[in-house]
């Protein structure tokens, strides 16, 4: 190994075996500097996962083909024994993954989980590693270490669990530290809070980092190297700043503009909302659990004019999907009034599902899942479904050939977009989107909001947008609301919430959303800490 | 904790009620004429008559039953022609064929198909997870082709066929063992284990096959999961992903088959019992059931009934002990 180097990567080459091989890294070389951070950003099926797993040599006994030479922390991953390899996983390089609840053992403590990561590398007595696991818990911001590491991990929060992943990933002071997509599962300010701490340990224990992520915003706000990835091969490496700030190549100038952000110009211009298609007055949802009640929804009143998006953003657990479920009518409301332009019927709204592989059914063709609603209204002839259900595809940008195709033969996009057309077939006035471009990469997902935009001018639609993503909301929507706790807490234009927002869970939400310019970012982070240190 | 414990009794007393509500009907009411079974077929017309009037046969339906279950809780009285008889609680009735109180009947046979089902279960637990563990261990390999075969043979092959193979092997052929009889704990312990060791081996070698089918399968699941990954990635060795967490992924499975194969077997370890002369539970039921002795067949049915109910509260009781997500209510 050259001195200096945590991570030296040649001609890397990873290929999934099968009917179809797929060749998921291609010809790919980098290196990472010791205490360095790079981070491997693309969208999915680019090679960055893929990549992240061989460093550890964890395709072994997979069946894939890994060519090319791999050094990480001085230890040849190609050539190494499976005891060699095992003395590098976690001890010298230690991996961070995305699901933090499933990747913890559910039947054990998290502090027994992370005292037998360090007995597999250190002769310590149990005791003695049952200290440290505390000890790295607490230095990961786990607040009473001592009784929370008896805890197992659905006692813990989703941001707690990724804490106590890295703590396990501390334990044996490794030199470098993966993370693949860390936060892709966690709220926004859950996720600011995590990514503060990678970048303070990465300061105060001078650990390499390597991040792979999708969202450019999260890699502006850690590394100080990109690596740009797109179907296993490199697009573009250098300096994030730089990347980010004048892209030298055509795709990453494309990923960058597909990404939302909050500094962009508003696109729509507002509109002037017509009578109103939707009324709800003091919604309220109440949920049993054992002899507990959960109110999800409390006295949510809102109105939506024709033409018109409202936006309704929050975290997990702030009772959206709840409310969205409630406007179109698949969720009784415990309490309170809904109104549909005069009528109490729900025949003129429709709902666009978060995902789009689990919200089709796999045994029916796409064209009779976009027909279906149409059935269930009533019609009969075959002739005029076949046309109508045509006529939709050909709107959603689909080919109307496709009608009897299955929705395993789409891509992501493509099934929301058929997600779009069957909410579309009865022609509704209004229709409710629960986070309907949250599962696609960020070019699809840019795609997919320009169709729902257009499709919104051509018919005259109302739109509910329910996301968690703050800046894709602002992107699509004329006025916002703000929820919290189940309860609406802000609401008013995009000008308005996004430009001065009131209330400090408004504020706080805004803070926490990644900005694309590390310089900025810097400057917010270092606001944050004074935020917390008051 | 109480709570839950007060609700699954509520709950065993009901289906054990609903249980011989069922009997009750099925056995007492829908065959024949009761007395002239009970009486015997050479009785007179007399005799009959009179056997109907003991039995209390010309109560309407409920009563019968009503006294049925007074007996289970209070006891009752039987007159027997000359006097009367009581049968204290829990009293399941009298056999028609030998007179004797059916409670006593079950008391006296409970301990030999305990001995066996008790025995067999801790064998069949060990050999059944153990190969289920090491077939897992060593997955891609000849051992593992070995144990899958051998499992596959172990559900396919009638327990008789094993037992009989042990007895001649065992007691005729090398004459290691004893031909078996039952010997009662009480008397020589270890006579005990040596006359029932053939029968738990056979009913265990059956049995064993399917828990070793369930532990691999469980155990293969869980080391797909993201969390063994984890593991495999901090460079825990193989044997301890498999060991301990995938292991303890099957324990909850194994609880579950467990109770109901455990329950069941009091009843139904008939074909063993009679091939290693047991004279248990489950042979008495299957010579009450030849003879009509419908006192018997109830009484034996319910117990049976009552070791499925109880031994499916203690899985749920093992369940929530051995995955904390588990929440009894």
């Amino acid at each position: 190994m050259s001195a200096g180097f945590v991570v030296e990567v040649e001609g890397l080459s990873v290929t999934f075996p099968g009917a179809q091989e797929v060749a998921a890294v291609r010809d790919l070389s980098f290196s990472l500097p010791e205490g360095g951070a790079l981070a491997l950003v693309g969208e999915s099926g680019s090679g960055k996962s893929a990549t992240a797993f061989a460093l550890l040599g964890l395709h072994r006994g997979t069946g894939a083909r890994v060519e090319g030479s791999l050094k990480v922390a001085g230890v040849d991953v190609g050539a190494a024994s499976e005891a060699e390899l095992r003395a590098l996983r976690g001890a010298k390089a230690a991996m961070v993954f995305q699901d933090p609840l499933s990747s913890l053992d559910p039947y054990y403590a998290i502090g027994d989980q992370i005292a037998e990561v360090l007995r597999v590398h250190r002769k310590v007595s149990r005791r003695a590693a049952r200290a440290r696991a505390v000890e790295v818990l607490d230095r990961v911001g786990i607040p009473d270490a001592v009784r929370r590491s008896r805890s197992r991990p659905h006692e813990f929060s989703g941001g707690m669990r990724q804490r106590a992943l890295i703590a396990m990933a501390l334990a044996c002071e490794p030199k470098l530290l993966i993370a693949d997509e860390p936060t892709t599962a966690l709220d926004v300010t859950v996720q600011a809070q995590i990514l503060d701490l990678l970048h303070g340990l990465r300061r105060e224990e001078g650990m390499g980092l390597l991040l792979v992520t999708h969202d450019v915003g999260v890699a502006a706000e850690s590394v100080d190297e990109v690596l740009v990835m797109r179907e296993g091969r490199a697009v573009e490496r250098g300096p994030v700043a730089e990347v980010l700030a004048a892209p030298a190549r055509t795709y990453t100038r494309t990923l960058l503009e597909a990404v939302p952000r909050l500094d962009a110009p508003l696109s729509r211009q507002p509109v002037a909302a017509g009578d109103p298609v939707l009324e709800a007055v003091g919604l309220r949802r109440e949920f049993r659990q054992g002899r507990r009640t959960v109110t999800a929804v409390d006295d949510v009143s809102l109105t939506v004019g024709r033409g018109e998006t409202l936006g309704i953003v929050g975290e997990s657990g702030s009772g959206k999907t709840t409310l969205g479920r409630m406007l179109v009518g698949l969720l009784e409301p415990t309490s309170g009034q809904l109104r549909y332009g005069g009528t109490e019927k729900t025949s003129g709204v429709q709902m666009v599902f978060q995902d789009p592989v689990a919200s089709l059914n796999p045994r029916r063709s796409i064209g009779e899942a976009i027909a279906d609603p149409l059935r269930a209204a009533g019609e009969r002839d075959e002739k005029v479904l076949r046309d109508r259900v045509r006529e939709l595809l050909e709107r959603v940008g689909l080919d109307p050939d496709r009608y009897d195709r299955y929705p395993h033969e789409f891509s992501g996009g493509q099934r929301q977009r058929v997600g779009i057309a069957r909410a579309l077939a009865p022609s509704p006035k209004l229709v409710v989107c629960d986070e309907p471009v949250s599962a696609l990469d960020v070019t699809t997902q840019a795609q997919v909001i320009a169709l729902l935009g257009e499709l919104q001018r051509d018919l005259g639609l109302s739109l509910v947008f329910v996301a968690h993503d703050l800046a894709v909301v602002r992107q699509v929507s004329d006025r916002i609301a703000v929820m919290h706790r189940g309860r609406i807490v802000e609401q008013g234009t995009v000008a308005e919430v996004y430009g001065s927002p009131t209330e400090p869970y408004t504020k706080a939400l805004l803070a926490a959303v990644p900005t694309l310019d590390p310089v900025l970012a810097a400057v917010r982070r270092a606001a944050r800490r004074e935020l917390v240190a008051a | 904790m109480t709570g839950f414990l007060l609700r699954r009794l509520g709950g065993a007393v009901f289906v054990l009620l609903s249980l011989s509500v069922f009997l009750y009907l099925v056995f007492y009411v829908a065959p024949g004429n009761v007395a002239q079974i009970a009486c015997g077929p050479r009785c007179s017309p007399a005799q009959v008559a009179q056997v109907h009037e003991q039995l209390r046969l010309g109560d309407p339906l409920w009563l019968q039953y009503a006294h049925f279950v007074q007996g289970i809780f209070a006891g009752r009285d039987y007159s027997s022609g000359v006097g009367v008889l009581h049968c204290n609680a829990p009293c399941l009735g009298v056999s028609y064929q030998s007179d004797q109180q059916v409670t006593q009947l079950i008391l006296n046979k409970l301990p030999v198909t305990g001995s066996l089902v008790i025995g067999a279960f801790a064998l069949w637990l060990l050999l059944g997870v153990g190969t289920g563990v090491l077939s897992v261990w060593r997955r891609g390999r000849p051992t593992e082709r070995v144990l899958t075969w051998l499992t596959l043979a172990g559900t396919a092959t009638p327990v008789f066929v094993i037992g009989l193979l042990l007895i001649i092997v065992f007691c005729s052929t090398l004459q290691w063992l004893p031909f078996p009889t039952y010997v009662p704990f009480g008397e020589n312990p270890e006579q005990w284990a040596w006359n029932l060791l053939l029968a738990w081996v056979s009913l265990a070698a059956i049995e064993s096959a399917k828990y070793a089918r369930l532990t691999r399968s469980s155990m293969l699941e869980t080391l797909a999961e993201d969390h063994v990954r984890t593991f495999r990635a901090y460079g825990v060795s193989e044997r301890a992903l498999v060991g301990r967490h995938a292991l303890r992924g099957a324990v909850a499975p194994v609880i579950a088959l467990s109770a109901l194969d455990f329950g069941s077997m009091f009843g139904g370890a008939v074909l063993t019992e009679s091939l290693f002369g047991l004279p248990g539970l489950g042979r008495e039921l299957v010579e009450a059931v030849k003879v009509v002795d419908l006192p018997v067949v109830v009484g034996m049915v319910l117990v049976t009934g009552f070791f499925v109910v109880l031994a499916n509260a203690v899985a749920d009781l093992l369940y929530a002990v051995a995955d904390r997500r588990v929440v009894l209510s």
